[in-house]
């Protein structure tokens, strides 16, 4: 049971086109900042297109784009989230407790996201600023195309991480099964890990230590235009 | 886009509700598959006994042919012939010869496979799928995208005996895997890609694989974009391309195992607030076989 000083919406009773609505009214120095959304049952979009800051919390697990396009707002999803939890999130937090499914914070330009459990494939595909902490693993093909941001992961990465990416930094502490095309391990620097201290300290990881961490990210030499490779362009 | 779903049951005292607890699966599969839909479920059997399960028009002539001996169970548009194994050949040139336009498809001494045209929740209602019994079945809802919406390319496919499939994506070399098939004796009744898929499997098990091997070959063999659920008089199974192009959820309970497309789809189900409750990972096979 949540506090009384919580908003409730039950989705046992009310339709989820109703939730976001009274999300969406939600003025930027609203005093109602507690949100609390019962029986979620693994319905799509719910708290998508949030922009105030306040906190909502899903009793349950997640379908499909939770948390899209996130400003602002605290979500935590008590659950498994489904395919594409905070995608394009501009700001804000993003907690999911259980796993999320494949492309977690795709193309996501701010905010931070956590997972406690493992992430599936294309984690951060295409992301544009986020920094997404995975406590658990993450599956192939993550953070494809990653562009800026930060993707630490405590556990394993899957195939193919970091394929043709631009500037994202990539943080894993445990195996990497394959590196994508033009992704390379790099120097772990003072600078790095004065963010992944931050980062870590953000996800309630104070006991994990950033020298535990190897550092991804890439090679630079597929995305800069060359006249030798002009007649494949 | 298509829904597929699974269930597979642990504990027998399930068994009276697995119709109805599938039916719900199906239901809420709707909005990614209002073409058609279907399902096979495995109930009881007898050893002495095969059931085909015949679809088409005129299904109460059938029974006349072969008198107390052969059980039909009229279904809808579908009908269950329960044979005596010595009659099987008889019954089966009977139905070639007298009957072409009824089509078998499914045969097994515990698989009955229904499928039609028409939202989930009405193909469901029509068949009485909620008061089936049986220990697991596997269902499918269709958006067709690349071929017509009729009732042979309607999910489960079955080319096997007690074998069928469901399938969410689509292959690109059935062509060939057909070439290859045919010669082989697997016979396919649709241009369907799926099919094919089912085909490739039952080579495969008659080959002598175990349904955990014939879906590891198959990670190899086929090329394109699945999520297949499988079930086998005994078995039940679920494997993802590498790419995990098609989504997936399943859980576990000490009840049973389940599979759907969406998490939604599970929610009906006993105790699945405290199942665990994962996605399968690409290309790696999860089987489970009956006691």
């Amino acid at each position: 049971m949540a506090p009384s000083d919580y908003n409730v919406v039950d989705l046992a009773t009310s339709t989820k086109r109703e939730l976001n609505q009274q999300l969406h009214a939600l003025a930027a120095n609203t005093n109602e900042t507690l949100w609390r959304v019962e029986n979620p049952q693994g319905q799509h979009a719910l708290a998508v297109g949030l922009d105030s800051p306040v906190t909502v919390e899903i009793a349950g697990h997640a379908g499909y784009y939770c948390a899209g396009m996130n400003k602002q707002a605290t979500i935590v999803v008590e659950g498994n989230a489904g395919v594409g939890v905070a995608e394009n999130m501009m700001s804000g937090k993003v907690h999911v407790k259980g796993d999320a499914s494949q492309s977690a914070g795709a193309t996501a330009h701010g905010g931070l996201l956590v997972i406690d459990g493992d992430a599936s494939a294309r984690c951060g595909i295409s992301m544009k600023g986020i920094d997404i902490v995975v406590k658990g693993s993450i599956g192939p093909m993550s953070a494809f195309m990653g562009q800026s941001g930060n993707l630490v992961v405590l556990g394993d990465a899957g195939d193919a991480l970091g394929d043709s990416i631009y500037e994202a930094k990539l943080f894993v502490r445990g195996k990497v099964k394959s590196l994508g095309a033009d992704c390379i391990e790099k120097d772990l620097r003072d600078e790095h890990k004065a963010d992944l201290r931050r980062l870590l300290d953000e996800a309630g990881l104070p006991d994990v230590q950033p020298d535990e961490f190897k550092r991804y990210g890439s090679a630079r030499t597929l995305y800069n235009f060359h006249v030798d490779n002009a007649a494949a362009y | 886009m298509c829904g597929i779903v699974g269930l597979f049951l642990k504990d027998k005292a399930l068994e009276p509700q697995l119709g109805s607890l599938l039916a719900g699966m199906l239901e809420v599969m709707t909005d990614r598959g209002p073409d058609s839909a279907g399902f096979a479920v495995y109930g009881g059997g007898n050893a002495d006994h095969v059931k085909l399960t015949v679809r088409g028009a005129g299904l109460d002539r059938i029974v006349n042919q072969f008198g107390k001996a052969v059980t039909v169970t009229v279904r809808d548009t579908h009908a269950i012939l329960s044979v005596p194994i010595d009659l099987e050949e008889r019954v089966r040139g009977w139905l070639a010869t007298e009957r072409p336009d009824l089509v078998v498809i499914g045969t097994g001494q515990r698989i009955e496979l229904y499928k039609e045209v028409g939202l989930p929740a009405d193909v469901a209602t029509r068949f009485g799928l909620a008061g089936m019994s049986g220990t697991h079945g596997i269902g499918h809802t269709r958006m067709a995208t690349e071929s017509a919406v009729t009732t042979d390319g309607a999910h489960p496919f079955s080319t096997g005996a007690d074998q069928c499939l469901v399938h969410n994506g689509s292959l690109s070399n059935h062509r060939s895997l057909r070439r290859m098939l045919e010669p082989q004796g697997i016979h396919f009744a649709t241009d369907n890609d799926s099919e094919v898929a089912a085909g490739y499997l039952s080579w495969k098990l008659r080959e002598g694989a175990t349904l955990a091997q014939a879906l590891e070959a198959s990670l190899d063999d086929l090329d394109g974009f699945f999520t297949f659920v499988v079930g086998t008089e005994s078995g039940f199974a679920v494997v993802r391309d590498p790419i995990s192009c098609k989504p997936a959820v399943m859980a576990e309970t000490d009840q049973y195992v389940a599979f759907g497309s969406e998490y939604r789809a599970l929610v009906g189900l006993p105790g699945i607030e405290n199942a665990r409750v994962f996605e399968p990972e690409p290309a790696r096979v999860y089987a489970w076989e009956r006691n």
